[in-house]
C-alpha cells in the first residue's frame, strides 16, 4: 500500500484550478470553500493517517441544490470529486486526490425529522452516528449500530461505509437500519431511495449504495429507525486458558440460541495492553477474555447470564464476573472500548486490521498469525468481535524504523489472505477504500469484479466519483458494456430458431 | 440437462430448461443472450402469476439445481442451491431449533396455487419476508452471498458466508427483489438465526382502525420488543385460523423469545394496554397458525382473481389511507408491520391503481404492488410502483448493464425491456 498507486491526476484540470475554485464560489458562496494550502491540511487523510494527500479545493456545501450544481458541474468538465463525512474512516475512503473536488458534507448537520409512532429519524448525512441517538434518547430511544468512531462519524458516512459496531450481531448493521436516502448523482441528478417505508418497490438500491464507499452518489438525506432501549444490560467477563475454549465458548452461546447484545474476545496482548490502560480488573493469566452482554428486560438478562455462566464453565472458564451493577458493567466495557490507544500505549504505532472469519477458524487464525508475527518480527494483538467473526488484529510497529512500515502492511496482507482462505473475507466493517483495494483480486475473480464495475457503470459511467478506491483497476465502462458473444459456439446449437 | 417440450396454458414458452448444475444455467443463459431469446426464470413457479404477463419464448426452470450444500448451525450459516425448495430448508433447520427469521411468505394460496412451494432462490428474487419484518427484515436482510449468472451470460459471485462484511458492492441485496430480471442465481447463502423458545400473541378485541393503529404504535414504542403486530379488522378477522377466531376484530401483538422473558414483557403489555380493550392471549399452536395465515395473506386467498395489493407505507398513516381510500372504492383491508404493510383486496374488480397510488403520495408516500389481478389487469395496470423518472433511468441503466439483450424475465417488472415503470410524479416522487 505504500506504494499506492493512485489516479494519475489530469493536467487539464490541475491547469484550470483557479477557474475551479472560483466557480465552485459562485456555487457555494461565503466560507464554503477553502483553497488555502494551509487551511486544506486539515482534509488530507482520513482515519488511515499513513496516508496524505492535499485536494485540489475543499468545498463544503449547504444545500443539496449547491451539492448537485457541484456534482453536474465537475460531470460536465471531468473534474474528479471525492466525498467525505467526518473522516473517520479507516480504509483512507476519504483520501482526497490532488486533482479532485473534496466535497465536505459536515455543514449538513441537522436533524429533520423525528417521528416517534412510526420510529423514525430524519437527518442530514453529517449529522454524527451519536447525535441520532441523542436526539431521542429522552424518549428512551436509541440508533443501534455503534461504530467506536460514534461520537465523531456521520451517518452518511455509515451509509456509505454499512457501519457496524459491537451491538450489530443482535441489531444489524447500517444497511438493516437505513429506511430511506436522498442522494445526488454524479450528473447532478437527485433521487430518493426509500423513505419511511419498509420495503422497495423494485431493484435495491438502497441495499447496493449502503456500503457502496461514496463511489456512486453523495448521500444527501438519511431516513433511519430507532428502537426503544432495552430495560437492562448486564455483562459477564469470562476468562479462558486458551482460545480455542473461548471459541467453543462463544459456539455453545450461540448454538443455545442465544444471541447477545455484544460479544467480544480478546486475546493475551490485547489484555495486558488495555489492563495496563484502564486497570478495568482484567485477569492476566488467561489467553482468551470474552465479554458477553446480555440486555433486555431484567429478567429475561437474569435468566441468560445464568445459562451463559454455565455454559463458560464447561468450557473451562477460568474466571467468571457477572456484572452487579451498570458501573461494573461499564469497567468490563472501558479495556475493550480502550484497546486500540492502550495498544498505542505500548507501540509507537499500530496498523489496524479488519478481516471477518468463520467464527470456528479463530484457533487457526490465531496460530497464523502468531507464525506471520515471528516472521516478520512484529507484535500483534487481536481484539475480535466474536459474535460475527470480526477480527481487529493490531498490529504493532514504528513508523520511525525505515521499512516498517512496509512490513507492517505485508504482515497486514498475509492476515487478510489468511482470512479469506479459511473462509472469511478482507474487511467485516472498516471498508476497502485504497487500504484493501489491490487486495480484492483475493477474493473475487476479474468477472466478480466486473458485475460489480457495472453498477458504477450505472451509477457514475466516466468514473469521476471517488475514483482509486475500492476497485484495483478501472475499467471503461464502454469497454465493460460490451458483450463478447459468439454465435454457433455456445450449448444448444439444436434448438429451433424462430 | 432435460429438455421438455411443454404446453403451457398461458400459451408462450415452447422450451423448458431445467438446468441441473450451475455451468449447465450458464450455458443456457449464453445461449439465450447469443439468440437474443427471451427466457422466464423459473422456480416451482408458485409466484409466476406476478408482475406483467410475459412473451419470453423459453422458460429456465431451476427447481433441479437443488440441495443444501452447507449448514453450520453453530456458525449460523446456511447454503443451497438456488432451486432448493423453501419447506425442504425450513425443515432442515427445525431440526436445529433455527429458523430463517425473516418468515418468507407462501404466495401459493393467495395466488390460487398449492401451499408449501417456493424455492429458496424464489424467496430472495422476491424479497419475501414475513409478520416478523419489523423485527427482523425481509429475505435482503438475512442474504450473505450469492452465485448467480447474469443476462450478459456471466458466471460471478458476490458477498461470502459470514455476516460482518463489506468487501465489494452488495449485490445479493440488488438481486433481491429483481424478480429474476437481472441474474439467474445457481446458489444462495443466507444468515440463519434460533428459533424463539416461546410465543405468545396478545390480541385486542374490537378496535376500530385508528384506534388500532395507536394501540399498535403504543407497544411498538415500549420496551416489549414486539415482533410482529397485525390488525385485522371486523370482516376479515374471520377468516383466519379456520374461523375459530371468531370475526370480532382483532389487533395482534406477537411476542417471542425465552419463556420468563415473554411472560414479562406480556405482562407488561397488558398493562400498557389495559385500557385499550378487552384482552386475550393465544399461545401454542393457535398463535402459529394465526400468523401463519397472516403472513400469506389467507384472509384474500379465496380463489377469485380480484384485485390483492401489497401496499408498504409509514405505518402510522395506513389506516388514513385506508379510511380514503373506502370512501371512493369498495375495499377490504388488513394490516400487517403495525400498518407499514396493507394488504387490500378490490371488491369490485378493478384495480383502481391511480386512485391507490394517488392516496398512497398524499399519506406521505410508499408503493403499490398489484400482487394478484386478472393477466388482462396485469397488463394494463403497472404491477409494481411507477417511480420518479431519474429512478427509473437508473433501474433501466443497471438492467441494461446486467442484462443488455433483455433475456430474463423481459417485462415481468415494467413493459419493454426495462426494468422499473416510468410513472406520473408528483411531489415526492415514488419514495
Amino acid at each position: 500500500m505504500s506504494g499506492l498507486a493512485m489516479p494519475k491526476p489530469d493536467d487539464a484540470t490541475m491547469r484550470r484550478r483557479d477557474e475551479i475554485v472560483a466557480d465552485m464560489r459562485m456555487i457555494v458562496p461565503g466560507e464554503g470553500v477553502v483553497d488555502a494550502v494551509n487551511s486544506m491540511r486539515a482534509f488530507e487523510s482520513d482515519g488511515l493517517t499513513a496516508y496524505r494527500q492535499l485536494p485540489l479545493v475543499v468545498v463544503l456545501p449547504e444545500t443539496v441544490a449547491q451539492v448537485s450544481r457541484v456534482l453536474k458541474y465537475c460531470n460536465d468538465r471531468s473534474i474528479r470529486v471525492v466525498p467525505r463525512g467526518s473522516g473517520t474512516s479507516l480504509s483512507g475512503g476519504a483520501l482526497p486526490l490532488e486533482d479532485a473536488v473534496l466535497l465536505v458534507m459536515s455543514r449538513f448537520n441537522r436533524i429533520l425529522e423525528i417521528d416517534f409512532p412510526n420510529r423514525i429519524v430524519v437527518a442530514q448525512p453529517g449529522v454524527t452516528n451519536l447525535g441520532i441517538t441523542t436526539a431521542v434518547e429522552q424518549e428512551g430511544f436509541y440508533y443501534a449500530p455503534d461504530p467506536s468512531s460514534q461520537i465523531a462519524c456521520s451517518i452518511g458516512g455509515n451509509v456509505a461505509e454499512n457501519s457496524g459496531g459491537v451491538h450489530c450481531l443482535k441489531y444489524g448493521l447500517t444497511a438493516n437500519n437505513v429506511l430511506g436516502i436522498e442522494m445526488v448523482l454524479m450528473n447532478g441528478e437527485v433521487v430518493r431511495l426509500g423513505g419511511s417505508h419498509l420495503d422497495s418497490e423494485g431493484y435495491d438500491l438502497l441495499g447496493v449504495m449502503t456500503g457502496s464507499e461514496g463511489l456512486l452518489g453523495v448521500v444527501t438525506e438519511v431516513t433511519v429507525r430507532i428502537l426503544k432501549k432495552p430495560e437492562t444490560a448486564r455483562a459477564l467477563l469470562i476468562g479462558f486458558p486458551t482460545s480455542e475454549q473461548g471459541g467453543q465458548c462463544v459456539a455453545d452461546i450461540i448454538g443455545a440460541g442465544i444471541i447477545p447484545g455484544g460479544m467480544e474476545m480478546m486475546d493475551r496482548p490485547a489484555i495486558h495492553a488495555a489492563e495496563d490502560f484502564v486497570h478495568a480488573g482484567y485477569p492476566l493469566d488467561v489467553e482468551a477474555l470474552l465479554i458477553v452482554e446480555l440486555d433486555g428486560p431484567g429478567v429475561e438478562v437474569d435468566h441468560l447470564i445464568g445459562l451463559v455462566e454455565a455454559i463458560a464453565y464447561r468450557n473451562g472458564s477460568t474466571t467468571c464476573r457477572i456484572s452487579q451493577s451498570e458501573q461494573e458493567r461499564l469497567s468490563f466495557w472501558a479495556g475493550r472500548k480502550a484497546a486500540f490507544p492502550a495498544v498505542g500505549r505500548i507501540s509507537p504505532d499500530y496498523y489496524c486490521m479488519d478481516g471477518t472469519i468463520p467464527r470456528k477458524e479463530l484457533p487457526r487464525v490465531l496460530a497464523g498469525m502468531r507464525e506471520l508475527s515471528e516472521k516478520y518480527g512484529l507484535g500483534v494483538a487481536n481484539v475480535f468481535h466474536a459474535g460475527d467473526g470480526n477480527l481487529h488484529p493490531l498490529i504493532l510497529y514504528d513508523a520511525n524504523v525505515p521499512g516498517e512500515l512496509d512490513k507492517a502492511e505485508s504482515f497486514g496482507t498475509d492476515i487478510l489472505r489468511l482470512c479469506v482462505k479459511v473462509g472469511g473475507v478482507l474487511t467485516g466493517e472498516h471498508g476497502v477504500g485504497v487500504e484493501k483495494r489491490d487486495l480484492m483480486p483475493e477474493m473475487f475473480n476479474q468477472i466478480d469484479l466486473d458485475q460489480q464495475m457495472r453498477v458504477k457503470c450505472a451509477f457514475d459511467p466516466n468514473h469521476l466519483l471517488n475514483p482509486g478506491k475500492v476497485f484495483p483497476q478501472l475499467r471503461r465502462c464502454a469497454e465493460l458494456g460490451r458483450m463478447h458473444v459468439h454465435r454457433g459456439q455456445v450449448a444448444f446449437p439444436d434448438i429451433p430458431r424462430f | 440437462m432435460r429438455r421438455l417440450r411443454v404446453c403451457y396454458w398461458r400459451v408462450r414458452p415452447m422450451t423448458t430448461f431445467t438446468p441441473a448444475t450451475s455451468s449447465e444455467v450458464l450455458s443456457t443463459v449464453q445461449w439465450a443472450a447469443s439468440e437474443e431469446s427471451p427466457l422466464e426464470i423459473l422456480g416451482h413457479g408458485s409466484k409466476r402469476g406476478i408482475g406483467r404477463p410475459q412473451q419470453s419464448e423459453h422458460s429456465l426452470d431451476v427447481s433441479k439445481l437443488t440441495g443444501v450444500t452447507l449448514y453450520e448451525p453453530a456458525e449460523l450459516v446456511l447454503s443451497a442451491k438456488a432451486g432448493t425448495p423453501l419447506a425442504e430448508i425450513e425443515a432442515l433447520l427445525a431440526e436445529n431449533a433455527q429458523q430463517l427469521a425473516f418468515e418468507p411468505m407462501d404466495y401459493g394460496p393467495l395466488l390460487g396455487g398449492k401451499p408449501g412451494k417456493g424455492t429458496i432462490g424464489g424467496a430472495l428474487a422476491a424479497n419475501l419476508s414475513g409478520p416478523r419484518r419489523l423485527k427482523a427484515g425481509a429475505a435482503r436482510d438475512h442474504i450473505l452471498g450469492i452465485n448467480a449468472v447474469a443476462g450478459r451470460g456471466e458466471a460471478f459471485k458476490s458477498g461470502g458466508r459470514v455476516v460482518k462484511n463489506v468487501t465489494g458492492y452488495d449485490l445479493s441485496k440488488l438481486m433481491a427483489n429483481s424478480w429474476g430480471t437481472l441474474a439467474v442465481f445457481t446458489d444462495v447463502t443466507f444468515k440463519v438465526l434460533p428459533s424463539a423458545e416461546t410465543e405468545v400473541t396478545l390480541a385486542i378485541r374490537g378496535l376500530l382502525d385508528d384506534a388500532a393503529a395507536a394501540a399498535m404504535a403504543l407497544a411498538l414504542g415500549s420496551s416489549a420488543e414486539v415482533s410482529s403486530a397485525a390488525h385485522l379488522p371486523e370482516r376479515v378477522a374471520g377468516r383466519v385460523a379456520g374461523g375459530s377466531f371468531g370475526s370480532e376484530a382483532a389487533t395482534l401483538l406477537r411476542v417471542e423469545g425465552f419463556g420468563p422473558s415473554v411472560a414479562y414483557r406480556i405482562a407488561a403489555l397488558k398493562d400498557l394496554l389495559r385500557n385499550a380493550g378487552p384482552l386475550e392471549e393465544i399461545s401454542g399452536e393457535a398463535t402459529h397458525s394465526l400468523w401463519r395465515d397472516v403472513r400469506d395473506c389467507a384472509p384474500f386467498a379465496d380463489g377469485s382473481e380480484k384485485p390483492v395489493w401489497r401496499v408498504s407505507m409509514a405505518p402510522a398513516q395506513a389506516h388514513q389511507m385506508v379510511l380514503a381510500l373506502r370512501m371512493q372504492a369498495a375495499v377490504d383491508a388488513f394490516y400487517d408491520w403495525q400498518g407499514g404493510l396493507i394488504w387490500l383486496r378490490m371488491e369490485h374488480g378493478d384495480p383502481e391503481a391511480d386512485l391507490l397510488r394517488g392516496l398512497i403520495r398524499k399519506h406521505g408516500g410508499g408503493h403499490a404492488t398489484l400482487v394478484r389481478a386478472a393477466p388482462s389487469h396485469r397488463a394494463a395496470v403497472p404491477v409494481f410502483e411507477p417511480q420518479a423518472p431519474q429512478l427509473a433511468a437508473l433501474s433501466a441503466r443497471l438492467k441494461a448493464e446486467f442484462d443488455p439483450k433483455a433475456i430474463l424475465n423481459p417485462g415481468r417488472m415494467a413493459p419493454g425491456a426495462g426494468s422499473a415503470n416510468l410513472g406520473p410524479v408528483t411531489e415526492g416522487g415514488s419514495s
